[in-house]
């Protein structure tokens, strides 16, 4: 029961706050929006008893990302809004229309659809040695480090490569 | 009891939140923060199968998304600050320099 109401109340905090990221006029007030959602999406990864993700998710996106984000708000001073120009051949209005018609379509099929059941499954480990760990934390980089120990360091390169990208990109002139 | 069809039903909303923040802002960062609401729903449902099944591999497929938004998120406002210096604009329906 306590696990429905904050699983409710966490829920409505995303979708709300989501809905105001998109729609403040603000770039700024936007940014913080989008803070807000982060932190929320965070205690949502505790209740699924994913603590590890949850303070990335802090760390990274609702520090550092979001940070950027700001930098470059602050960054781009506009002399006029950038919502003034529009052009004709636009289909906002379409586009718009077909998102909330998959929406409706979801709930429906969410209401309509029964239970499609919460049978409960037996644990599944992709390594049974990884499994026999307690803690979250523990899980989760014993299966980093061995199972996805490759993944892991393509992550990594990509990431040096996005660094360097971005600094070649924000260079004013090589 | 809160079934993984709640979890999925949250991050398909959540979703969508995102595609029409896509569709419908022309403000160039605005549509970077869709993104990262999209990748968000994305890891929601990752993390919620993970926690159904009791296997944590969704947890590190959900540690790879976030290091690849983190890197679209450079890359991306690099982007944008080297397009701002040269055009004066972030609004995407000036962004047509491609454009024949």
């Amino acid at each position: 029961m306590a696990q429905a109401i904050a699983f409710y109340f966490l829920a409505a905090c995303i979708l709300g706050f989501a809905v105001l990221v998109i729609s403040t006029k603000d770039t700024v007030h936007s940014v913080l929006f989008l803070v807000l959602d982060f932190l929320f999406v965070a205690a949502l990864y505790v209740l699924m008893r994913a603590e590890f993700l949850a303070v990335i998710q802090v760390l990274v996106y609702a520090g550092g990302i979001v940070v950027l984000y700001l930098f470059v708000v602050m960054l781009v001073n506009l002399k006029r809004p950038p919502e003034a120009h529009q052009d004709p051949h636009r289909l906002s209005r379409t586009g718009l229309f077909l998102a909330a018609a998959v929406l409706l379509e979801l709930g429906f099929i969410a209401f309509a659809g029964g239970d499609s059941g919460a049978a409960p499954v037996a644990a599944s480990s992709a390594s049974p040695f990884c499994a026999a760990m307690t803690g979250n934390t523990e899980q989760v980089g014993c299966l980093l480090y061995t199972s996805y120990l490759i993944p892991f360091e393509i992550a990594s390169m990509l990431l040096l490569v996005a660094m360097i990208g971005a600094i070649v990109l924000a260079k004013r002139e090589l | 009891m809160i079934t993984p069809t709640h979890y999925m039903l949250l991050s398909a909303a959540l979703f969508m939140i995102g595609v029409i923040g896509v569709v419908v802002r022309r403000n160039i960062i605005i549509i970077f923060m869709s993104i990262e609401l999209i990748l968000n729903a994305v890891n929601i449902n990752l993390i919620a199968f993970s926690n159904q099944l009791h296997n944590a591999t969704g947890q590190v497929f959900a540690v790879f998304v976030i290091a690849v938004a983190a890197a679209e998120a450079a890359v991306g406002l690099g982007i944008i600050l080297a397009f701002y210096r040269n055009k004066e604009t972030i609004n995407i329906d000036e962004m047509n320099l491609m454009r024949s």
